[in-house]
């Protein structure tokens, strides 16, 4: 008896210092950090520019594949999905973000419906084939691509990101204005959501057309406010000292075994656009 | 919802991204000589404005409702080139954070929205200032039918992309009929929300409308009685 109670005790210890582990992680809040997934892993504590280039390599090589080479396409997925487990996002957060290609799914998936040229039978539907193909390319290129930029900002932060874009030479200006962005974002959105709040507490609810007129006057306030905002952060900015630039800080130079972990994503695409090419030939 | 990766084949994407580097280049050099040292907080605030309003619900008929996508009324409120910018802001954050757009059709998405949109939106908005009476409601007037034509006019870039290097099956007629009767409709409604927010902007701090700060009236002498 007394060896069972040691043990589930145990356990709740346990319990204890995995809770507290995960509280300690909780890191930001802003829009970035909303997206971002706090975890260690090998593309996690990679520098951000080489994620990007990566990524965009990636994407390159999926697209530049012809459809037919179908092969390829389960190869790439495969290499996907194992780079998500590498990076320990949950499959069903893929998932649930991956959803924001749907529009373009309902555009693929009429495609083989309403078009012209030889008919095949799939199942009970008599398809176009010229469409069923052009469909199906279009449902998995965009997926491949929605997924890698769901890694890419799942393992990164937007600070992050914005920082990769800078190193990527984005002109200075661009980086500024999205910093500024990412900053107030989450201010401005509150702004938002209070002026509603103060809406709805006097009773307005929104049903139809008619009631645009209330809402576009709350659109105008928000943008005076917005541009106050501005004005205020940037004549408080001249008052510390601005002068156009922020200041910068010294890079951190890149190890070699980093690039090369970074070039390994579309490295192993290249492989299979390359394999599947020598196949497809044969 | 933005064009995504292998919807438009590469040599288009990278003809358009070329385009869209211009547009932007060009809106740079204009903003630094309107703004100067005051761009990034002011297109900054005005990219997170877009962002905001994007999310802003205006319901239409029975469940479902529309958004501004706010290309014409960013022109007409902070100048062409910061509105270029802050889109251009917008579209990148969109994609390199939310998925949203591909990352191979940046370009695409950004020429449409961006550099087409707002000035298509803005060529029309001039010319309506010049031939209106010079008056609030007519800028108001004139924002609207901005926004109008800055939705079909994304539609159309986004048709001369298709027609160059689509991966899909529709004929080109077929798509640019189809974008630009469902974008018409959406344009009325850009319409009224842009004229309605610049109206509003104007009732209470018309110093703040570019495209009403260039033609101030002077002030007029009244007698007391």
């Amino acid at each position: 008896m007394p060896e069972l109670v040691s043990n589930s005790l145990l356990v709740n210890q346990k319990r204890i210092t995995i809770k507290v582990e995960q509280e300690n992680h909780h890191h930001g809040h802003d829009v970035g950090e909303r997206l971002y997934l706090h975890r260690h892993s090998l593309v996690h504590a990679l520098p951000s520019h080489l994620k990007i280039i990566a990524a965009l390599a990636f994407i390159l090589l999926v697209v530049s594949t012809p459809v037919t080479q179908w092969p390829a396409f389960v190869a790439y997925f495969i290499w996907l999905l194992t780079v998500v487990a590498i990076t320990k996002i949950p499959f069903s957060l893929l998932f649930k973000r991956s959803l924001i290609e749907i529009p373009f799914i309902f555009f693929a998936i009429l495609m083989p419906f309403f078009g012209s040229g030889e008919k095949i039978q799939v199942g009970p539907f008599d398809l176009y084939r010229e469409g069923l193909i052009a469909g199906s390319g279009i449902v998995v290129k965009g997926t491949l691509g929605v997924m890698t930029a769901i890694i890419l900002s799942t393992s990164t932060t937007a600070r992050e990101i914005l920082r990769g874009l800078e190193r990527l030479k984005l002109p200075v200006l661009m980086v500024q204005i999205a910093s500024f962005m990412l900053r107030y974002v989450n201010v401005v959105n509150d702004e938002m959501e209070r002026m509603k709040v103060a809406r709805e507490s006097r009773g307005f609810e929104a049903t139809g057309v008619k009631h645009w007129k209330v809402l576009a006057t709350a659109a105008g306030a928000l943008f005076i406010r917005s541009y106050e905002r501005g004005e205020r952060v940037h004549l408080s900015m001249l008052s510390r000292g601005y002068v156009g630039v922020l200041p910068h800080e010294e890079q951190p130079h890149v190890r070699f075994s980093v690039w090369i972990t970074a070039v390994l994503y579309p490295l192993v695409a290249l492989i299979i656009f390359v394999t599947q090419l020598i196949i497809g030939k044969m | 919802m933005h064009i995504p990766d292998g919807f438009i084949d590469l040599q288009t994407s990278a003809v358009f991204a070329g385009l869209a580097a211009a547009g932007i280049a060009t809106a740079l050099k204009g903003a630094r000589t309107q703004l100067d040292e005051k761009i990034a907080p002011l297109a900054g605030l005005t990219a997170v404005f877009i962002f905001a309003v994007q999310m802003l619900n205006f319901p239409v008929v029975a469940g479902t409702s529309g958004h501004l996508l706010g290309g014409a009324l960013a022109a007409v409120l902070v100048g062409p080139w910061a509105a270029t910018l802050a889109l251009t802001v917008v579209l990148l954050m969109q994609g390199l954070l939310f998925a949203d757009g591909g990352l191979t059709a940046i370009g695409l998405n950004i020429f449409n929205m961006g550099v087409l949109g707002v000035w298509a939106g803005y060529g029309i908005f001039l010319l309506l200032r010049k031939l209106l009476p010079k008056n609030k409601s007519s800028i108001s007037l004139a924002a609207a039918l901005g926004g109008l034509l800055s939705v079909p006019a994304a539609a159309v870039g986004f048709t001369i992309q298709y027609a160059m290097g689509a991966t899909a099956t529709f004929s080109t007629s077929a798509v640019l009929s189809a974008m630009v009767g469902t974008h018409v409709l959406i344009g009325i409604g850009e319409a009224l929300i842009t004229g309605l927010t610049v109206s509003a902007v104007l009732a209470s701090r018309s110093d703040l409308v570019y495209g009403w700060k260039n033609n101030n009236q002077k002030l007029e002498l009244r007698s007391a009685d």
